[in-house]
């Protein structure tokens, strides 16, 4: 194995061996424990540092492992596979220092943190595949990581909705096996990163193609929480307020967006997916999920079943970008994976807080609450602005690459949607922010941190702070030179370059 | 010079030899049992060593020769199957020291489970040395003798547990395994009778298409189709494997219905596959479409988990039947590399998945699957086993039914019939159904669970997760024991075919 190859499979073991430690640990020694998941973390993150740097100075880092002959597990480095593997390891970071936070005194944290590690390296093992097989195995992997983690609190409740998650993911699982698999028998194996093969056996096999786009999408589509496919993300909000944060803003519906992705831009190609007519359709499903989601987002009362179905209309703009086709499009989807990742774990984190702090979970009880938990709420703001689009925040940033896109291909009714969406945003997020910031309170809290300086425990208030400073830090140095957008233009210029 | 012929006669003759010590000195007979199995162990190992080094080999014992003597074919898959009973028999015969011990340490009636462990050594070692001979047989005729004495043993097994529906249990299996070896042994007399020789490899350059042979191959098949248990003739499998001892159900679930499904490659995948046209092998795969869904639906249906356990090895398979029709569609190799998965993966799997479901019985005094919440607080491991078994069982990669399902995903979209591919998903959607109607209970989370005061032997619960792990890992090594078949022979009997003195 050479170097390059050790860094990335290095780069998985740094959250790998932490859970499997974290399994072998007793209850009790949380000292032990929370010293692994941190240690891990910044480790991880130190090596994709690394990794990143050898991007930068054009290096190429890959390893691959055959299983049999036609059947090889690869890892890949490509500026895309880097893209996300940063976005889940610095949110990985953060949310572990949360979690530990959130979770003291509670029960069965052994479990937890332990399936939380392996939910993060199977991410990353999704950011970093290398073909379509390791990405199925990564993609299959997380689902059943991720499920003992939904029905952490073991309730009835919780417990429905685990079952729940199980049948829409295990059934997309299936679609996409077969249509993993099909593709290999036409054409051979294929890998992400270099030319897309599908094109060479489109003059023989055009119908079958589209049909295996098909599948993709389906497959693919219950995780990124397409409409109709999306039944499962709500009721997954039952899980606590960590595992919502990174595996339903983060890593779970972006495993499904990012696959979509690597379809489009790695499998098919985006000259021959639109070649093939099959663009359109991706972007008339990705615009009725982002109407639809803000439109049950308005109705919704409960605060993160009202962010959940916000994550629903914010994660089809990645798609929607993608498939208008054109560059502009590309960057504001692509970046959006980013930016949407920033502010929604933000708002997550902030209504853990509520709930955590004062036991608010709905938002008719949050009236006033600006005034006792103000760097909450600012926070929450924050992110709830940049969902909207306010400049200078990221989300900003992702909605004008957008809007240009798709003047650029001449699509005004995706500028229309996007001016609709907008005001849907706005509709469901101002109302919280004004009722917070300037009404006053209704209701009385049932105050359940008690004896602390500042408005809750610092591990719960921190991460949300930070991620709230990134929201605005990467709008506002957009054009800098490490931003995620100028990575994003990387990207995407390779991609439609000469 | 030990060489592969002399390891391949150790495998047959020490668990035999160590059969009948056992017998005689009952009151050793585990320390023994475990000196067999490691001394199994180590045969298969030094077995497959040599046949990496040296390649298929046709031995004759003493030198006799075919119509007289007893012959050896070791090839591919014997090695790999042989080596696939060495591991499973050697975790389970650990497994049973320590259940048999803590049965006999926990209840006051001694004797009993004193005379279960007192058969259940040499009966097992028989049935071990059985299946080595029967994978290792050159002709016919002794596979029909191993095949006698696995049944028989494999019916005493049963019957091990006293209960009266296991009786009642392995009465029926004794009478279904005696017709079925009835109805084999007519075959092979037919076979003979038409062309005076038994040896396969030979069969198979004479086989052409007439009366008697249509008439040994239809006696032959629903022989071996009995005892392997294929929907419809499934019925009396999931009493005898539910009711049975929880070591003696790992066994006759992991490696026993292996052994007539071996019988069926040679057959249908070999020696009469020039004769024998595609809509045969259709109508098998469609009855292994049938076992799949049936046996499903069955598991999902069953209260207990022992039940459903036995019901799932029916569903499981119907899957070996349905890489049939693929075995014959496919041009490659993979077909076949995927069949052997799934038999080394499956053996695995369902053997750590009935000893994890015997730890969980043992200590919860029950196994009604509605009851079981709340178990992994005070049996974690072994319910890990189980999640882990039945990762495997669903087809969840990396583990290797996971990759057989891929590559004969693969050949049922390259032959143009995709059906099969699609029953293979829809099967694995079910499998995943029952499995997570045990492993929602299994995974929850609470705090008090009422349970027996005995604690499970340690080796109980390590050998069961380390055999699952196995399983699980099978997909991301699957290169090693699969490039087994090819270092000898490309592909089973054909290469054995041209090293034939």
């Amino acid at each position: 194995m050479n170097w390059g190859g050790l860094l990335l499979v290095m780069i998985l073991l740094s959250s790998l061996v932490p859970g499997l430690i974290i399994f072998a640990l007793p209850e009790k020694s949380n000292r032990p424990r929370t010293f692994l998941n941190l240690g891990g973390a910044f480790l991880k993150l130190l090596l994709i540092l690394v990794m990143i740097i050898g991007i930068y100075k054009g290096r190429h880092f890959a390893v691959r492992w055959q299983l049999l002959p036609g059947i090889e597990l690869a890892l890949n480095s490509d500026p895309l596979a880097a893209l996300f593997s940063t976005l889940s390891t610095v949110l990985w970071l953060l949310t572990t220092l949360y979690a530990v936070g959130y979770l003291e005194q509670s029960p069965n944290r052994r479990q937890f943190f332990g399936y939380f590690s392996i939910c993060v390296t199977v991410t990353v093992g999704i950011a970093l595949a290398g073909n379509l097989i390791t990405f199925l195995l990564f993609y299959e992997l997380l689902t059943l990581t991720t499920y003992p983690l939904v029905t952490h609190r073991g309730t009835r409740e919780a417990l429905a909705a685990g079952r729940v998650y199980l049948a829409y993911t295990l059934s997309g699982g299936a679609v996409l096996l077969v249509a993993v698999a099909w593709p290999q028998v036409l054409a051979g194996p294929v890998d992400f990163g270099g030319q897309p093969v599908l094109a060479s056996v489109a003059a023989t096999h055009e119908l079958q193609l589209i049909v295996i786009f098909f599948m993709f999408i389906a497959g693919l589509g219950v995780k990124a929480a397409l409409v109709p496919l999306h039944g499962w993300l709500p009721r997954a909000m039952v899980a606590p307020a960590p595992v919502s944060a990174l595996l339903h803003a983060v890593a779970v519906v972006k495993a499904g967006v990012f696959g979509i992705v690597r379809i489009v831009h790695d499998v098919y190609g985006i000259g021959f997916a639109a070649g093939l007519n099959l663009l359109l359709p991706l972007s008339i499903l990705a615009s009725v999920s982002i109407i639809y989601g803000s439109l049950c987002a308005l109705r919704e009362d409960d605060l993160k079943k009202r962010l959940a179905y916000s994550t629903i209309s914010q994660l089809s703009y990645i798609v929607l970008g993608v498939s208008v086709a054109g560059p502009l499009a590309a960057i504001g989807g692509l970046v959006h994976l980013v930016h949407q990742g920033l502010m929604k774990i933000t708002l997550f984190f902030c209504a853990g807080n509520l709930a955590e702090t004062l036991g608010v979970h709905r938002i008719s009880e949050m009236n006033g609450i600006a005034r006792r938990m103000p760097l909450t709420m600012a926070a929450f703001s924050v992110g709830a602005l940049g969902m909207i689009g306010f400049p200078p925040m990221a989300g900003f940033v992702s909605k004008w690459y957008l809007g240009m896109g798709a003047l650029a291909t001449g699509k005004m009714w995706v500028v229309a949607i996007l001016a609709v969406s907008t005001v849907l945003n706005a509709a469901y997020f101002l109302p919280i922010l004004i009722g917070a910031w300037f009404k006053p309170q209704e209701c009385t809290w049932s105050e359940q941190v008690v004896a602390v300086r500042l408005e809750t425990r610092w591990m719960l208030l921190v991460p949300p702070l930070v991620t709230a400073f990134l929201v605005v830090t990467v709008g506002l140095l957009a054009n800098a030179q490490i931003s995620p957008l100028a990575w994003v233009k990387l990207i995407v210029g390779r991609e439609f370059g000469p | 010079m030990p060489d592969t012929a002399f390891w391949a006669v150790c495998l047959v003759v020490v668990p035999l030899f160590f059969a009948l010590i056992c017998f005689v000195r009952s009151d050793q007979a585990a320390v023994l049992g475990l000196l067999a199995a490691g001394l199994n162990a180590l045969a298969a190992l030094a077995m497959t060593v040599f046949f990496v080094r040296s390649g298929p080999l046709r031995y004759a014992i003493g030198g006799w020769q075919a119509p007289l003597g007893i012959n050896f074919s070791i090839d591919g898959l014997s090695v790999l199957l042989v080596a696939m009973t060495a591991v499973t028999g050697l975790s389970v015969s650990m497994y049973a020291r320590g259940y048999f011990s803590l049965r006999i340490g926990s209840a006051g009636e001694i004797n009993r489970h004193g005379h279960q462990r007192a058969f259940f050594w040499p009966v097992w070692l028989l049935l071990w040395g059985a299946l080595n001979g029967l994978f290792l047989s050159a002709d016919l005729f002794n596979v029909y003798v191993t095949l006698e004495i696995i049944g028989l043993s494999a019916v005493v097994l049963t019957a091990l547990s006293g209960k009266p529906a296991a009786r009642l249990a392995a009465m029926r299996y004794l009478l279904v395994s005696l017709l079925g070896s009835c109805s084999y042994l007519f075959g092979v007399a037919l076979l003979y009778r038409s062309y005076g020789i038994l040896d396969m490899a030979a069969l198979a350059r004479l086989i052409s298409p007439a009366p008697l042979m249509w008439a040994s191959l239809a006696l032959l098949t629903t022989g071996l189709l009995l005892k392997t248990a294929l929907f419809p003739l499934h019925f009396w499998l999931p009493p005898a494997h539910a009711n049975a001892l929880a070591p003696v159900s790992a066994i006759l679930s992991g490696l026993v219905v292996k052994a007539s499904f071996y019988l069926m490659l040679r057959l249908w995948g070999d020696i009469f596959a020039q004769v024998l046209p595609f809509a045969a092998y259709v109508l098998l795969g469609v009855l292994g479409c049938g076992a799949v869904l049936w046996g499903a639906v069955q598991a999902l249906l069953q209260k207990r988990l022992k039940m459903l356990i036995a019901y799932s090895t029916v569903a499981q398979l119907g899957y070996l039947f349905i890489a049939l029709p693929l075995i014959r569609l496919d041009p490659g190799s993979s077909a076949w590399e995927a069949v052997i998965l799934l038999i080394m993966s499956h053996a695995c799997a369902k053997s750590a998945m009935f000893m994890a479901a015997g730890s969980i019985f043992l200590k919860a005094g029950h196994d009604r699957i509605d009851d079981l919440a709340g178990i992994k607080e005070v049996l974690p491991i072994s319910s890990f086993a189980f999640v882990l078994a039945g990762v495997s069982l669903m087809g969840f990669p990396p583990s290797g039914g996971f990759v057989g399902k891929w590559l004969l995903l693969g050949v049922s979209l390259a032959g143009g019939e995709w059906w099969w591919g699609v029953m293979l998903v829809i099967g694995s959607l079910l499998a995943a159904g029952y499995v997570y109607r045990v492993a929602s209970r299994l995974l929850v989370f609470k705090v008090t669970f009422f349970s027996r005061r005995q604690s499970i032997p340690p080796v109980m619960e390590w050998s069961a997760v380390l055999l699952a792990l196995l399983a699980l890992l099978l997909g991301l090594l699957a290169g090693y024991p699969l490039g087994l078949l090819e270092a000898g022979s490309p592909f089973p009997l054909h290469a054995c075919r041209e090293v034939m003195p």
